[in-house]
């Protein structure tokens, strides 16, 4: 018996240590979230509009039956990394003609209408997801996330943080490219 | 030329440390002095090799020597002089030579003062401690060459990562690395005792004060971080439960096990395989600590480069080091007889009590450190864990500590005396419970918590302090009389009490600025008024900023209570054209009473730029600096310990194990 306590230290740390071996793997990379809505359907949402906003509220049916892929962005005004994220999603939506949906999560509208006022609105339709139970149904990690969603209502693509900087630009651009979310001949 | 004279004196650091990790141990077991007595040259003969390569490598930065990768990497000619100094341990391969510098200063250290300690100890330990410089002089050699030059070389370097750039984190990495890499030499006795199958009172004495001097430096050095967070983060936090800060916490808290294990080994002879095993153990996540950091296993905010190739060396080195300490363990520890013996309320029992929690507190934080890793090998799902879990789990735990800690100093060794105990304690706990019910309904809206906390803290203050007024029997005896006895008491007496009130001092500090901070964050305009725990703040606009290698974008804050003047905050945000990186400067009104924080955020869009309006954040910490004021009386507390007489004159005779008829302690 006390053999047996005095051994299990070095039980633990073979435990452990098998698992910092695995942990090792070059490929893996622990700031990844895949995530579990890949190829699955978008979740089922109904979502008023902000108020004292005149865009109208956000509803999954908004997002089928589009003649192109459409991108859905969480975003909130409190979201400091957002905000270097709106200036190049509104390029994409200006300059490229992507198609963007907005939900706005956590937010207090008056925050969020001052925001938008402040930046401008890219967005067609913002959903005010003040609970923030639309954004459980994605599988939100943070904000801001950005999804491309397909015709038939089907998730292609998930971007965790904010779409800033060259790399991150041009991973998005490759998917929105794939996905065939931009109109053909657009300026780029 | 001095770089390769760094690179040299590294590897000849590494053959002797290669003599040292065999000649003295074998001397050991054969008895030959000459062998053991090699010991002691070879590790002065290797601190010394070691501290010129160190010296090489802070002269490269000091000059720039942009021939240096290293120095290209991590320096920059315009960068100030003491950032440049302190760019020597900024990246992964010159910390990792100070963590060599301070592992070779320990050894050196134990065989310069360990004159008290028999020699066939020593020698043992003194290999154990080379076998660990072995593995890490082989590794910064091998895949972590700190002076690797570059050609051509660049015109100037690529700058220290800005947010390092501060005199608080100047100073953290050597007092935390000191304090880290202080527990190889707690670990190397350990093993030495495990491999001479012998512990007992002399050996925990010989241990006590490196163990202390280092849990001193860890404990700075933590705090010295937390401080940091504090300021330059820009979100007035001060503990984020970070795998980089959890790390640095488990030696701390296990480190704390083992001071209060060693003191039962040393005045009682019990505890002594689980003396031994905390020694192993606070080591051993030294060395997962360094680990984590470098291997780039977990995601963290302040991690080096990662580099899979020596997560597996350093792997490795964890693998032998802990694995073969821990199989020594299980083969040797069940031979040590028990010592000591006690009853269920007692000192011993007590410090039972707060070494289970320690542990258990250690291995929660350990268990939330590593289940995403866990959980992703074994379902795949990714997660993190965050203040949640460790709030829930951590706080409860620390609180029950806490109860002990008033009570543990009461109980006398052996049997503690409960009628007596509950009469000197009855006075505390009333005093407590009314602290807590003024806190209640003095500051009503806080969490349930924030009072159990409150009345837990009180409770330490109090009882700490009755405790020592008991020593010196204050107030029932003359005043001169009772300075007399506070003059006779061992000095590590009064350590004990100013770091236990440290501890309550410093719970009081975490409990008013979590519970009662106030926060507001606003988009301001120059003209934006807001009002803040009693404060009318008016943000006067900002200004752009020239310092010696960063632009910066000032705020004026003009701060007033009541239409009065109270002080002008000038937040700033940085920008570090090199790095290309930006950081925070808060500024802050400090007062006892709490911190008016303030930091600046320029806001990202150009268009809202122009309009000369930015984020602004306000909080108000109240307490928040007696987290720092309680971390200084632990870090003087310890230092008063480790002054003791009886740790700086010669050890005592071996002590026999006291016969008794109670139960075995182990």
């Amino acid at each position: 018996m006390k053999r047996l306590i005095a051994g299990l230290p070095f039980i633990a740390a073979v435990i452990f240590g098998g698992f910092f071996l695995w942990g090792l793997n070059p490929d893996r990379d622990p700031n990844e979230i895949p995530s579990v809505l890949i190829s699955q359907p978008a979740p089922a949402f109904d979502l008023d509009p902000v108020p004292g906003l005149e865009t109208p509220g956000l509803v999954r049916r908004d997002l089928v039956g589009n003649e192109r892929p459409v991108v859905v962005n969480v975003f909130a005004s409190w979201c400091v990394p957002c905000r270097a994220e709106h200036a190049v999603l509104t390029r994409f939506v200006e300059r490229e003609g992507m198609r963007l949906f907005g939900i706005n999560y956590k937010d207090k509208p008056e925050d969020a209408v001052k925001w938008l006022n402040d930046l401008g609105n890219p967005y067609e339709r913002i959903g005010s997801d003040l609970s923030g139970r639309t954004g459980i149904e994605w599988g939100l990690s943070g904000v801001p996330e950005t999804f491309i969603v397909d015709g038939d209502g089907t998730v292609l693509f998930r971007y965790v943080g904010p779409v800033v900087g060259p790399d991150a630009v041009e991973r998005f651009t490759q998917a929105l490219k794939q996905a065939g979310a931009l109109p053909k001949g657009a300026a780029s | 030329m001095v770089p390769e004279i760094g690179h040299f004196v590294l590897a000849l650091a590494l053959a002797l440390a290669l003599v040292q990790s065999v000649l003295p141990i074998a001397g050991a077991s054969r008895g030959n002095a000459v062998w053991m007595k090699s010991a002691q040259a070879t590790a002065i003969g290797q601190v010394l090799f070691v501290a010129i390569a160190f010296a090489a490598l802070m002269q490269a930065f000091i000059v720039s020597d942009f021939t240096v990768r290293n120095v290209v990497e991590n320096s920059h000619s315009l960068k100030p002089m003491l950032y440049k100094v302190a760019g020597t341990w900024g990246s992964h391969e010159g910390s990792l030579l100070l963590w060599i510098l301070i592992l070779a200063a320990f050894g050196a250290g134990v065989a310069w003062f360990g004159s008290n300690i028999p020699a066939e100890t020593k020698a043992r330990t003194l290999s154990v401690q080379a076998w660990i410089s072995v593995g890490f002089l082989s590794f910064l050699l091998l895949t972590s060459n700190p002076f690797e030059r570059v050609f051509p070389p660049p015109l100037d370097g690529n700058d220290l990562n800005p947010l390092l750039q501060d005199m608080g984190l100047a100073m953290h990495p050597p007092l935390l690395y000191f304090g880290y890499v202080g527990f190889s030499i707690v670990f190397s006795f350990a093993v030495a005792a495990l491999l001479e199958g012998r512990v007992d009172p002399a050996w925990a004495r010989w241990v006590r004060p490196w163990t202390l001097a280092a849990w001193v430096s860890l404990t700075a050095g933590i705090a010295l971080g937390s401080w940091w967070a504090y300021y330059e983060l820009g979100w007035g936090g001060w503990w984020f439960w970070d795998p980089v800060e959890n790390v640095s916490f488990m030696p701390w808290l296990l480190g704390t096990a083992l001071l209060h294990s060693a003191i039962v080994t040393e005045k009682r002879d019990a505890f002594k395989s689980w003396t031994i095993l905390l020694a192993i153990l606070t080591f051993s996540l030294s060395l997962l600590g360094t680990f984590i950091v470098r291997s780039g296993l977990l995601t963290s905010v302040h991690a080096f480069a990662v580099d899979p190739e020596r997560g597996l060396y350093i792997l490795g080195l964890l693998a032998v080091s802990i694995g073969g300490s821990l199989a020594l363990y299980a083969w040797r520890a069940p031979e040590m007889e028990p010592g000591g013996l006690f009853r269920p309320i007692s000192r011993e029992a007590g410090l039972l009590v707060n070494n289970l929690i320690l542990a258990a507190a250690t291995g929660t934080v350990l268990f939330g450190t590593l289940y995403p890793l866990i959980l992703e090998a074994v379902t795949g799902d990714k997660i993190s864990v965050g203040p949640p879990f460790f709030n829930a789990a951590f706080i409860p735990m620390m609180l029950a500590l806490v109860v002990f800690m008033g009570l543990g100093p009461f109980l006398s060794w052996k049997r503690a005396d409960i009628a007596g105990l509950l009469d000197r304690i009855r006075f505390v706990a009333v005093l407590a419970v009314v602290a807590a019910l003024a806190a209640w309904y003095l500051l009503y809206g806080g969490p349930i918590m924030a009072y159990l906390a409150i009345l837990g803290a009180a409770w330490l203050l109090f009882a700490t302090l009755r405790e020592w007024a008991l020593r010196i029997r204050l107030f029932e005896v003359p005043l001169a009389e009772s300075v007399r006895r506070a003059r006779n008491l061992p000095r590590a007496s009064h350590g004990m009490t100013l770091a236990h009130a440290g501890v309550a001092v410093l719970m009081m500090g975490m409990i008013g600025s979590s519970a009662w901070k106030s926060e507001e964050i606003v988009f301001a305009a120059p003209g934006t008024e807001v009002a803040i725990a009693g404060f009318d703040i008016t943000f006067e606009g900002a200004t752009q900023v020239q310092g010696p290698n960063y632009i910066a974008d000032r705020g004026t804050l003009v701060v007033r209570r009541d239409g009065e003047l109270v002080t002008t905050l000038f937040p700033e945000r940085r920008y570090y054209p090199v790095a290309e990186s930006q950081t925070t400067e808060s500024a802050i009104r400090s007062t006892l009473a709490g911190d008016l924080y303030t930091s600046i955020t320029t806001p990202a869009s150009d268009q809202v730029n122009n309009a000369g309006a930015w984020t602004l954040r306000i909080l108000y910490e109240p307490l928040v600096n007696l987290i720092w004021i309680g971390s200084i009386l632990l870090v003087i507390g310890g230092c008063l310990s480790l002054s003791d007489r009886r740790l700086r004159v010669g050890a005592p005779r071996r002590a026999k194990p006291p016969a008794s008829d109670a139960v075995p302690a182990e």
